[in-house]
């Protein structure tokens, strides 16, 4: 197989992989938001701000496994 | 942009797009003899503006009933500083504004992903220059050299705060703790040691890379939408579908990244206080 094939691969399992790992920690952490919301609404505003924080956080090994992806699928520095 | 009687192909445009103005091209990975002038001339750009939007706010100021400008830069002002109460427990007079420049410098460096992506190539074009990249937050240089910077300081609090000999035990000691018995103490020094620098490597690598990470996909995204909008050939039905999708793809990723530039800029803010905050307490 020749290396554009396994740069291909490689972006959907780095994508892919990390995409499953992001959105599972997301949803824990906001079913979490809401159900303290439902329990104690008038802390809603502060926990928002925190979560906000949270998911800026969990996304962050995801989208910088998104960029190099990308980078290597349009730049492709494997080639040769 | 293309070479004299060949077409530009999709990769050529986005190998284009994703080409520095560098000094010369880079041969390593670590290469220090190369300085990217595009990214230093926008972070400087954008460095100016911000220091001159915060001091027009600042020296027009009234004790009475505020303008809007003043009232906005009131409300970021009280955001940082809340935020920065909480978090920093010592003298803020030097961090809370270091959070609040943080915050607009990264804002408005950020905030040049939504201008229309050929807007500087083309300018810089007319003037002669061929490769342009104008987003700095989107160069891993610009990104990490902001966090090795908050890395220096958070080393300088650590030795003020703590000075050199309890910086130092705390380097051995923490998190495992130490004991009398000298032994143990060089036992449990080095899985300590050896944590305390993986922390202060992974925390200044990870705040550079999740800011690069966030703006270089997302520019990279606004390039395939780009794409989609020049594929243009004539009013047929492929054509007509890839420019309303163009159209509908870009407003939809440009409104959801206003969200990313303005909460990435509050990241970062927040990673630096927390990471300073840290250095002020003492295990």
């Amino acid at each position: 197989m020749e290396i554009a094939g396994f740069v291909a691969l490689a972006c959907g399992l780095i994508i892919g992989l990390g995409a499953v790992g992001a959105c599972i920690g997301i949803g824990i952490m906001g079913g979490k938001f809401i159900e303290a919301s439902a329990r104690q609404p008038e802390l809603m505003n502060a926990l928002q701000t925190k979560m906000f924080l949270l998911a800026g956080l969990i996304d962050a090994a995801f989208i910088i496994g998104t960029g190099i992806a990308l980078w290597f699928a349009t730049a492709n520095p494997f080639k040769g | 942009m293309s070479s004299a009687g060949t077409e530009v192909t999709s990769s050529d445009y986005i190998k284009h797009h994703l080409t520095h103005l560098s000094s010369s091209p880079q041969t390593s990975l670590v290469d220090f003899s190369v300085i990217r002038w595009d990214t230093m001339f926008f972070s400087v750009l954008t460095g100016l503006i911000v220091i001159f939007l915060l001091r027009a706010a600042a020296s027009k100021a009234t004790a009475g009933v505020p303008g809007r400008f003043q009232a906005g830069v009131e409300m970021l002002v009280e955001l940082v500083e809340d935020q920065s109460k909480s978090i920093v427990h010592g003298n803020r007079g030097f961090i809370a504004p270091l959070a609040l420049t943080v915050f607009c410098w990264v804002v408005v460096m950020n905030a040049i992903d939504l201008l229309p992506v050929d807007l500087f190539p083309m300018l810089a074009g007319l003037m002669g220059i061929h490769n342009l990249r104008p987003l700095p937050t989107a160069d891993l240089n610009a990104t990490l050299g902001m966090s090795f910077g908050v890395l220096i300081l958070v080393l300088y609090y650590n030795l003020k705060i703590k000075g050199i000999g309890g910086f130092l035990h705390e380097l051995v000691a923490a998190p495992f703790g130490t004991s009398k018995n000298p032994f143990f103490a060089v036992l449990l020094a080095i899985p300590n040691f050896l944590l305390n620098i993986i922390e202060f490597v992974s925390k200044t690598v990870s705040l550079g890379m999740r800011l690069f990470g966030n703006m270089y996909a997302g520019e990279l995204i606004f390039f395939l939408i780009a794409l989609l909008g020049g594929a243009w050939a004539g009013f047929g039905v492929g054509s007509v579908l890839a420019f309303l999708g163009h159209i509908v793809a870009g407003s939809i990723w440009a409104i959801f990244h206003v969200l990313i530039v303005l909460l990435q800029a509050f990241i970062f803010m927040m990673l630096t206080l927390v990471y300073i905050g840290q250095a002020h307490e003492s295990h």
